[in-house]
């Protein structure tokens, strides 16, 4: 098996290693903070990750030197950072392994990103059920804090952050970057349309910048190692290593950190050790359920923002979903637009009623009530979902339903001409559609 | 009404944030803590306590999944059925359960100790089936492990096998 180097997983896995301040600085944490204050001026910060070539890790992969940009340079202006902590993409588990193992990277990742857009002040959000996660963080920003890495005067710079954990309640879309300013500011958890940008317009209406756990967990080893060292991991356009989180029928679920650009085969069956009794492999996920659905077709697409795309699903929050031969595609579609249902905040049409009608009709198929004209049924449904919503939520609903009518036709066929599943060997989903 | 702690707690989250409002999520944190969940009456302090009308907050309180707006048992078991969990057992976990506690998704048994809900996918894919606990985490679940856990707790209050710092693999 190829193994590579770890960059931000590489703390938690050395014995003893607790995650506590004084590890952390055993690993030459937060040398990079000191060097920032010291050495570098915003702009040159802002720079240097944009040399990188980093981008997002919570989903859109959006180039983050050029959205520190965007932020107006006006020091009269109030302005945040909001590390986003809310990881509920389904089949993504990389960030709560971040925060509870090492949590101090990713904080000093928040504080150079928050000296670099000039905010000072930073908020982390968290999902609501992260209360043991939330709790390190709270303990270890009171670390930083006695430290002098967080407060007034930042390691005698002039500086100043404070940062705040907010912990969320349970909401799916709240990981939205709108949604979690709206919660923040102690409303409904609903994305705002966009235009204005939350670069411009964010939080509390001020210049904000939202950035995945990940992402910013990178930002000191790229001050430390440099942009170039940064730049020459993964792919030219996908820069730097990424944290896969592998789960379902393989013999080796967990998270995995590789350059980019790896291929799917690779990821499979090297990392996670193939699939589990060996099985044959039936479909993938490659990117968090809002990722249109692969095929063993797919194995040799190389693991980076653009082959994904351009292979027709997305990178997205990097949770690959691993099917084998035995699981039902009706029924697994089913099952993530329960989730899309469920989870649909409900602002605009499309979304809310489409959700509803798309697990509804998948729901009756796959109990063998279906009928051919059902298949297009969804297509349409589909199409007057997409790309007409505020969100990218729209979008990201019917991807299992279009991909799996794209891959899977025949077994959407067969659910209706024999009106049964010839293949489940699961019980019917838990919980009513109209439990939302 | 809230204790004098709870208050205290509340003003100084409120100084977090430019706006009194934000602290409304972890006001009715505390709240929930307090109450076991959110009355009418805990509502009306958390408005009072951040100068809100009594509206803006049961509106917030509805969207969330995680409040409640009537006790539960003294655990909740929040079962994931999301994709990787539902693929990985997690439907062999929810129908021993139902057998086994007597009750449905949203259910209490009657003796208040069990509260059964299905959620969605919690971060926990890599080790599924999994659930949660009020804060806790159980991973890698089996039927004999779910056993384990709900005679732990309603034996001696806690259970040995809830998840520690997370790592997987
Ligand atoms: C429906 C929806 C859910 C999202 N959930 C998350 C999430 O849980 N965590 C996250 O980091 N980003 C999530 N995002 C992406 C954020 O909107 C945003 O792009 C991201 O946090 C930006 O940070 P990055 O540039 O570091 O990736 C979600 C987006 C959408 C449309
Ligand atoms: S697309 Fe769905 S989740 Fe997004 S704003 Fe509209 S209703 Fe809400
Ligand atoms: S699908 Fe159950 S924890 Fe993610």
């Amino acid at each position: 098996m190829p193994v590579y180097e770890e960059i931000i997983l590489k703390n938690m896995k050395l014995p003893g290693y607790k995650g506590e301040i004084s590890d952390y600085k055993r690993q030459g944490g937060y040398r990079a903070l000191s060097k920032v204050l010291k050495e570098l001026t915003p702009d040159q910060v802002i720079e240097i990750v944009k040399q990188s070539g980093l981008r997002g890790r919570g989903g859109a992969g959006f180039p983050t030197g050029l959205k520190w940009s965007f932020i107006p340079k006006d020091p009269q202006v109030p302005k945040y950072l909001c590390c986003n902590a809310d990881e509920s993409e389904p089949g993504t588990f990389k960030d709560r392994q971040l925060i509870e193992r090492d949590p101090h990277q990713m904080i000093e990742g928040l504080i150079i990103s928050s000296y670099a857009i000039g905010a000072h002040v930073a908020y982390i959000y968290t999902r609501g059920e992260f209360f043991h996660g939330a709790v390190v963080l709270e303990k270890a920003l009171a670390e930083a804090r006695d430290c002098g890495c967080i407060g007034k005067n930042i390691l005698g710079s002039g500086y100043d952050l404070e940062v705040f954990v907010h912990r969320g309640a349970g909401a799916y879309i709240c990981g939205e970057e709108t949604a979690l300013l709206e919660s923040i500011e102690g409303k409904r958890g609903m994305p705002r349309f966009k235009p204005p940008f939350p670069a411009t317009h964010g939080l509390y209406g001020k210049p904000t910048v939202v950035n995945n756990v990940e992402t910013l967990a990178n930002v000191p080893h790229i001050i430390l190692r440099g942009a170039e060292w940064y730049a020459s991991i993964g792919t030219p356009k996908s820069a730097g290593t990424r944290i896969f989180s592998v789960s379902g029928h393989v013999k080796r679920p967990g998270n995995y950190e590789v350059p980019m650009g790896i291929s799917l085969r690779e990821l499979i069956y090297e990392h996670a050790g193939g699939i589990l009794g060996d099985r044959r492999l039936k479909a993938v996920i490659p990117g968090g359920a809002s990722a249109a659905f692969f095929t063993p077709d797919h194995l040799d697409v190389k693991l980076d923002f653009e082959e994904v795309a351009k292979a027709g699903s997305m990178l997205g929050s990097g949770g690959v979903t691993v099917m084998d031969e035995t699981i039902c595609m009706v029924w697994a579609a089913m099952n993530l637009l329960q989730f899309f249902h469920h989870e649909s905040c409900g602002k605009c049409t499309p979304c809310r009623e489409g959700s509803f009608w798309l697990h509804r009709v998948l729901k009756r198929i796959e109990e063998g009530q279906g009928q051919m004209e059902d298949l297009d049924l969804m297509v349409n449904l589909s199409n007057n979902i997409g790309g007409k919503t505020i969100c990218a939520f729209g979008d990201a609903e019917i991807a299992p339903v279009l991909s799996t009518l794209k891959y899977f036709r025949g077994e959407y066929e067969d659910h209706i001409r024999q009106r049964r599943c010839t293949l489940r060997q699961l019980p019917a989903l838990a919980g009513s559609p109209t439990s939302a | 009404m809230l204790s004098e702690k709870a208050q205290a707690e509340i003003t100084e989250i409120v100084k977090r944030y430019p706006v009194r409002r934000s602290a409304i999520l972890p006001a009715l944190w505390i709240a929930q803590r307090e109450f076991g969940y959110l009355s009418e009456e805990a509502m009306r302090a958390v408005a009072n306590l951040l100068e809100l009308n009594p509206t803006q907050v049961y509106e917030v309180v509805t969207f969330y999944t995680m409040y409640s707006l009537k006790p539960s048992g003294r655990y909740v078991l929040q079962v994931c059925r999301t994709l990787s969990c539902a693929i990985c057992g997690a439907m062999e976990i929810i129908s021993h359960l139902e057998k086994r506690l007597g009750i449905k998704e949203g259910e209490t048994t009657p003796d208040r100790l069990f509260t059964l809900r299905y959620v969605e996918c919690i971060a926990a894919c890599g080790n599924a089936p999994a659930m949660q606990i009020n804060q806790d985490y159980y991973e890698n679940l089996t039927v004999q492990k779910v056993d384990q856990i709900l005679n732990e707790l309603a034996t001696v209050g806690k259970s040995s096998l809830a998840s520690g710092p997370f790592m997987c693999p």
